[in-house]
């Protein structure tokens, strides 16, 4: 497989047939096309959410629910960007990412409907397995745990403490944090970032840490 | 590792982190170099350093990975 970073007009033969067709303005080969994707988008909008069974309090025909819905919003969202595809991937790559995608974001909006923790619980005390600090090991684990917390406390804006114990603390996705509060998953990783910087300056600077972290970018 | 080795990981910043949206704008490309044996960190650092640090955007890179190496 090398088809990666193709420039526009070295359309792979499989890709450019995907193409031809699903562009095509006679109906009946257009249809087939159609009907040939959202097929493969289905098996693998499937695989992944059986593959993420695991990780999700989602289960069994919820599932696969959400699965077929994925597979038919991936399929709305190929189509109407179709002319978006610059050939930098095989096409049938680009297509499933929509796939997984939706897959991702759906588990996360279904995660509400039966959540093993509610948002804002603020599960304090599982913050050492949340950082794998174990106080039974470390005689400084106390002071650490009790720095993150102060950092939380008195350095993070509302909205930051709040996403952060939801995340960290609580351990909610953030694909479901994402559609809870109706922001973009960037903007939830952008506040994790944040305060890890935060708290990793602090612990440095309380000598729990003693290299410097990286810069922020 | 230890734990405060595990915890100085989770805390660690990495300035080329591009964050969410530009590593999935281009997680098709990736994924699709990894499949094929090379090295898409070599080429998008930004990304292999937010797929480093973002479980949820590790996770999507995982499936499409299985997605494309299932065909």
């Amino acid at each position: 497989m090398e088809h990666a970073g193709l420039a526009d007009g070295e359309l792979d033969a499989e890709s450019a047939d995907w193409l031809r067709r699903l562009s095509a303005s006679d109906g009946a080969p257009r249809v087939e096309a159609e009907r040939e994707l959202y097929a493969r988008l289905v098996r693998i909008a499937l695989a992944e959410v059986n593959r993420r069974s695991g990780s999700t309090p989602v289960t069994g025909q919820e599932l696969t629910d959400i699965a077929h819905q994925a597979a038919g919003d991936a399929m709305l969202a190929i189509l109407a960007k179709l002319a978006e595809f610059r050939g930098e991937s095989r096409f049938i790559t680009w297509a499933y990412r929509f796939v997984i995608l939706e897959v991702s974001s759906k588990l996360g909006r279904h995660y509400w409907r039966n959540p093993p923790v509610a948002l804002d619980t603020g599960q304090w005390e599982r913050l050492p397995d949340r950082l794998g600090v174990d106080p039974q090991r470390h005689a400084e684990a106390a002071g650490i745990l009790a720095e993150v917390r102060r950092v939380v406390d008195d350095e993070l804006t509302p909205h930051q403490r709040r996403v952060f114990v939801a995340i960290v603390v609580d351990g909610i996705p953030l694909d479901a944090l994402a559609a809870r509060l109706g922001l973009r998953r960037n903007a939830i990783y952008k506040v994790i970032f944040d305060a890890r910087l935060k708290i990793r300056s602090s612990l440095v600077a309380k000598g729990y840490l003693d290299k410097p972290g990286m810069e922020q970018r | 590792m230890s734990d405060l080795d595990r915890l100085d990981r989770f805390l660690r910043t990495d300035p080329r982190d591009v964050g969410c949206g530009e590593a999935m704008a281009v997680l098709h490309i990736y994924a699709e170099l990894a499949a094929a044996g090379q090295d898409p960190a070599a080429r998008y650092p930004g990304v292999g350093a937010h797929l480093a640090a973002c479980g949820p955007c590790s996770e999507n890179f995982a499936g499409l990975l299985v997605a494309v190496t299932s065909g």
